[in-house]
């Protein structure tokens, strides 16, 4: 195999985001959605990172935290439970 | 949220990130970073200041009257900038065919009218950021 | 409940297949004979310095070489802004402008 462009801790971090991804859409709770949703950001910053993209990932970081908040208050404006 | 400590933290420490962000604005084009992230830093201020202080206290802060006119003018500010390409006898948003100097590189007053974008482009995320917040917040549930 | 644990569990195993088919297929980092070391980088690698005094290569090509791109990004967020105004502002303004 030799030497690849991604290491083992960013294909760890891939499975992660899949994982966090999938749980977003059959997690019924939306508040707990929204905290993974803060995870799965956090994480992709970390692999835009390992990826040389300093850039875009401080604008991921950023634009991940403000969409958790906004969503949050949808959430407190809102329904808490998905029907 | 009346809390005490967070009040006292949050005073501490809001500077600290408001002053983060105009960097990341003013020091786009030399370091990594750029305006749309540092605009969104910027009005993460504003909306964890308006968590914590309530809604009263954030819009005397950053009055409506404000976001609208910064909304409305840093997207005409692009346009502006563009049109300085024009006045040279240079196609639209043109910067070294204008014949703006561009000074020494990797100084904070080098680019020409880079600089100058990216700080209208940061500012009116920021208040894109702040009238998102505070137009949802006003929503009785 | 078991169906959908199930149905999960699936999915994950397959996409996490394909991805990690997909990122061990990648080029290494920074070869020269990579496909996205094409004479379009080459060109802004060479010449980025020159032809915008920027040092910052991503802000050079977002503000200057892509400017109208740039332009009508914001044009969306104006847009989006206006939506969510018009959809949620429901209180009457002072000057009584309605």
């Amino acid at each position: 195999m030799g030497f690849t462009a991604v290491d083992y801790g960013t294909m760890v971090m891939l499975l992660i985001l899949i994982a966090a991804s999938l749980a977003m859409y059959f997690i019924k709770d939306l508040l707990h959605a929204v905290i993974v949703y803060g995870a799965y950001s956090l994480i992709m910053a970390l692999v835009w990172l390992q990826m040389n993209t300093p850039d875009i990932a401080i604008t991921e970081a950023a634009a991940g935290i403000a969409m958790t908040v906004l969503m949050m208050v949808v959430i407190s404006r809102t329904s808490r439970k998905e029907d | 949220m009346r809390d005490f400590i967070l009040k006292r933290v949050a005073a501490l420490l809001l500077p600290f990130i408001q002053m983060y962000g105009l960097y990341v604005i003013l020091h786009g084009h030399v370091s990594p970073g750029g305006s749309f992230a540092g605009g969104i830093v910027v009005g993460l201020a504003f909306i964890a200041f308006t968590t914590i202080y309530g809604l009263e206290r954030g819009r005397a802060k950053v009055p409506e009257k404000v976001t609208t006119l910064v909304e409305s003018y840093g997207t005409l500010w692009y346009g502006i900038m563009g049109m300085v390409g024009i006045f040279k006898g240079a196609p639209f948003l043109a910067n070294k065919i204008a014949g703006i100097d561009l000074g020494e590189l990797g100084a904070l007053s080098s680019g020409g009218l880079i600089g100058l974008i990216g700080l209208g482009v940061g500012i009116r995320v920021a208040s894109t950021m702040i009238t998102l917040f505070s137009t949802m917040m006003e929503e009785e549930s | 409940m078991k169906l959908g644990t199930l149905a999960m569990l699936l999915i994950f195993l397959l996409a996490a297949y394909v991805v990690l088919v997909a990122v061990a297929e990648l080029p290494p980092y920074g070869m020269v004979g990579n496909p996205s070391h094409n004479q379009v980088s080459q060109r802004y690698i060479e010449n980025a310095w020159e032809e915008t005094g920027v040092l910052n290569m991503i802000t050079a090509i977002v503000l200057d070489y892509r400017a109208y791109d740039t332009m009508f990004e914001t044009i969306v967020l104006f847009t989006a802004v206006l939506a969510v105004i018009i959809t949620l502002k429901t209180t009457e303004r002072e000057g009584g402008g309605k």
